[in-house]
């Protein structure tokens, strides 16, 4: 049992001692897309190797979460104190020459990875420092990477209303979608006289192209336990969910594995670090549904029933899980939460554009080359996200378009490639922010087609609750077909407009509010190929 | 949360000043003052879930406009029922429920006393603007009294409400989703088999359209008692 910030300091300088006194480290990906390319197939390749050379006692296999590039997974990063050499794309295959040349204090040329390149040097990590680096199944590990320091010394040292005051300073926005301010949602809840509060996590990613919260949740699962206790701690909460898509199985194993480790330790539990504070957290596994997404879905979801959402007021803080206060806020927000604590807000405010402070987690996908998950700093342009970072459009083709924000989101053309990424400028753009979900489109690819995709992806994934969702995104996705069918008719196309108008402004939930906005924003920037849709008449 | 004390609010609907309690809706408040907004799934009696989305009004200051049966008034908001932009968007909306199952009024045995048809013709709407899906559905004739016909149904939930909020019997709930979503019995078995339903007819009675009727009708013969909720729910002492 830890019940002081000085036996967590004294943790995690044994788990320091002890890593430093031994063996190097070969930190092989372990994440859901390196996984699904055989890294723990290759994890115990490597073991074999070792083991039959006897090199145990000079070299561990360290399974750690995702490092961010997956186009070049395999990644295994050799440790040597404090130098480290990355290797790209290894399989089962390599890993006689990988121990070979370690073994012989060489390096593995051909399979060697510039960490100096612009995908690694231009990003700033806070969210994911760890990922990459600890073994999410050891809690010893995470707490010798600092963790779990926030939420003790916001118990020994701060009261509630000075960790919310430290939230509101770093002006961290909700990574969920919408971008409303933690620090103002934790106050609400706080200030609501109530017995029982709760925090939820919403895990729930949903949209096409993205997995960001994945990552977080299979690298770095203490996190967002530390994230979600501060916000029980703070708004007085004892009792926390984390909602996760049951088609994350990583994630729910590393998370189920980290509670288990963190209350067996006493950092989750009764009476925390002998304070008043008491503070638990369940799983919930949703069943697939995009709208539990959703916050009032979501909170149906959990209390077991239909994954429905419903009309807004009341709003959480004042009635949400089984009728009582609630503060829902995603995966990356909470992981946010730590190192605000330990650093301070101003310190956070600091990084990122004035209106949206910190860093934000990307999953580029599409056409580009470096696919995979970086995380900058707000305010950095589309194209430094494109070109740089993510190494240009593959084949010799032409950029076309970005889509920003999944099936709720817009695409952005060539011309605003310089656009400071941020809540405001995207929103401005004819799109949002999102989940962080970015796919790259590329010339060959027809506009109306990637419209026609996300709508159908909304079609199949609207609840059947409000009238213009339901109807209108199945009326919606058969017109957009004629459009590429080249059968559609000039009244086809003030149709299309005018019910994407009835579904933004009619709508009950954001999913069916923002279902039009890939094809508004594709009319806005691309309206050419919609015309070329429209037929003789 | 805090349970609030009952106030009076006074604010405008359409420019006129109207005065209601702070619990009171702003549909509530409406009619009381003879303001007619159109509604579908909404039934006095039953609570209120805002899914058919006619009786959406404007508000002042707000972004996008909201359902009246939900939303509580507040001192010195500024309502619009009847804006250009709202009569057309209330339009779509019912041109969308007449396209997306199999309404043939000619054919129907609620013709005459169907709250769909009604709406129409209060909207005026001549003609759906809105091609039609006309998704079909299989219709359950198996209990003795009634028939489930989700061809005429519009989804409104009354049936699944008052079901469970008047009769206490949750009989009827909702399956599958989007299109396709469908009201059911029990585990979705036929009518007759349910072992919760108590064949009291009550959501035959609510039901605002044909879809859930008395067998033994034909064309325009259903005699819907609608209003039997809110006698029901005064006679308990809830209202």
């Amino acid at each position: 049992m830890i019940t002081s910030l000085n036996e967590l300091k004294e943790l995690a300088d044994k788990k320091k001692c002890t890593d430093d006194n031994s063996r190097q480290e070969l930190r092989v990906c372990m994440g859901s897309s390196c996984m699904s390319l055989g890294s723990a197939e290759l994890g115990k390749s490597l073991q074999d190797e070792l083991q039959s050379r006897e090199l145990n006692d000079r070299y561990k296999i360290k399974s750690v979460g995702c490092s961010g590039l997956c186009a070049n997974g395999t990644l295994v990063s050799h440790c040597n104190g404090n130098e480290s050499t990355l290797y790209e794309k290894i399989t089962t295959s390599d890993a006689k020459d990988l121990v070979d040349s370690i073994q012989n204090g060489g390096l593995l040329k051909d399979k060697m990875c510039d960490i100096a390149q612009p995908f690694f040097a231009k990003q700033t990590k806070i969210v994911l420092e760890n990922a990459g680096m600890i073994d999410p199944d050891e809690i010893e590990d995470y707490i010798a990477h600092g963790g779990y320091i926030a939420l003790f010394k916001a118990l020994d040292e701060m009261t509630p209303k000075e960790v919310i005051e430290e939230v509101k300073i770093s002006a961290l926005r909700g990574r969920g979608g919408g971008g409303y301010p933690a620090g103002i949602k934790w106050e609400s809840v706080s200030k609501v006289i109530s017995e029982q509060k709760y925090i939820i996590c919403n895990g729930d990613e949903g949209d096409p192209g993205a997995f960001m919260d994945r990552a977080v949740m299979e690298s770095d699962p203490h996190r967002v336990l530390e994230g979600m206790a501060i916000a029980g701690y703070a708004c007085g909460a004892n009792k926390g969910y984390i909602y996760v898509r049951a088609e994350y199985p990583l994630a729910v194993e590393k998370l189920s594995r980290a509670i288990k480790q963190a209350t067996k330790l006493g950092i989750l539990g009764e009476n925390i670090a002998h304070s008043n504070f008491s503070f638990s957290i369940e799983i919930r596994l949703g069943a697939g549904a995009f709208v539990c997404g959703e916050a009032t879905a979501l909170i149906a979801s959990v209390e077991g029933n239909r994954g429905n959402p419903r009309q807004k007021p009341p709003h959480l803080t004042d009635y949400g899980l089984w009728g009582k206060p609630t503060v829902l806020n995603n995966v990356e927000t909470l992981a946010n939460i730590a190192p605000i604590i330990k650093n301070g807000g101003a310190w956070y405010k600091n990084i990122g554009t004035q209106n949206s402070s910190g860093t934000k987690v990307f999953a580029l996908t599409g056409h580009i080359k470096n696919t995979g998950l970086v995380e900058v700093p707000m305010g950095t342009t589309l194209r430094e996200l494109i070109y740089e970072i993510g190494g240009g459009i593959p084949d010799g083709k032409r950029f076309k378009a970005i889509q920003s924000g999944g099936p709720s989101g817009g695409c952005i053309p060539e011309e605003l490639l310089d656009l400071h990424v941020d809540y405001e400028s995207l929103k401005n753009a004819g799109s949002i922010m999102g989940s962080g979900g970015l796919i790259v489109i590329d010339d060959s690819s027809n506009m109306v087609e990637i419209a026609r995709f996300f709508m159908d992806f909304c079609r199949s994934e609207s609840c059947g609750k409000c009238t213009p969702c339901r109807v209108g995104t199945t009326e919606l996705t058969l017109l957009l077909d004629k459009f590429i069918k080249k059968e559609a008719t000039k009244s086809d196309f003030e149709l299309l407009k005018e019910m994407c108008e009835v579904l933004k402004s009619a709508s009950l939930c954001g999913l069916g509010q923002t279902a039009p906005n890939p094809v508004l924003s594709t009319i806005k920037y691309f309206e050419s190929e919609y015309l070329e849709g429209i037929g003789d008449d | 949360m805090i349970r609030e004390k009952v106030r009076v609010k006074t604010f405008k609907i359409n420019g006129v000043d109207v005065t209601g309690q702070s619990n009171q809706t702003i549909l509530e408040v409406a009619r009381d003052n003879g303001i007619e907004i159109p509604t579908l799934c909404h039934l006095e009696g039953l609570s209120c879930v805002g899914s058919c989305r006619m009786c959406i009004v404007e508000i002042k200051g707000s972004r996008e406009p909201t359902p009246a049966c939900t939303a509580k008034i507040k001192e010195g908001i500024e309502v619009t029922t009847n804006s250009s932009k709202i009569e057309a968007t209330r339009k779509m909306i019912l041109s969308m429920m007449f396209s997306e199952r199999t309404h043939t009024c000619s054919t129907c045995v609620a013709n005459g006393d169907c709250e769909l048809q009604n709406k129409s013709v209060e909207l005026e709407l001549q003609h759906s603007q809105v091609p039609y899906l006309n998704k079909r559905f299989e219709i359950d004739a198996s209990h003795k009294n009634f028939v489930n016909d989700p061809n005429r149904c519009i989804l409104c939930t009354r049936c699944i409400r008052v079901c469970d909020e008047i009769e206490g019997a949750h009989a009827l709930d909702l399956a599958g989703r989007g299109l396709s979503t469908r009201i059911i019995h029990d585990m979705d078995e036929p009518w007759a088999d349910s072992q919760s339903c108590t064949s009291c007819g009550k959501c035959v009675y609510v039901c605002p359209t044909g879809a859930l009727y008395e067998k033994d009708v034909s064309e325009e013969e259903v005699i819907k008692k609608r209003g039997i909720i809110l006698e029901l729910v005064k006679n308990r002492g809830k209202y």
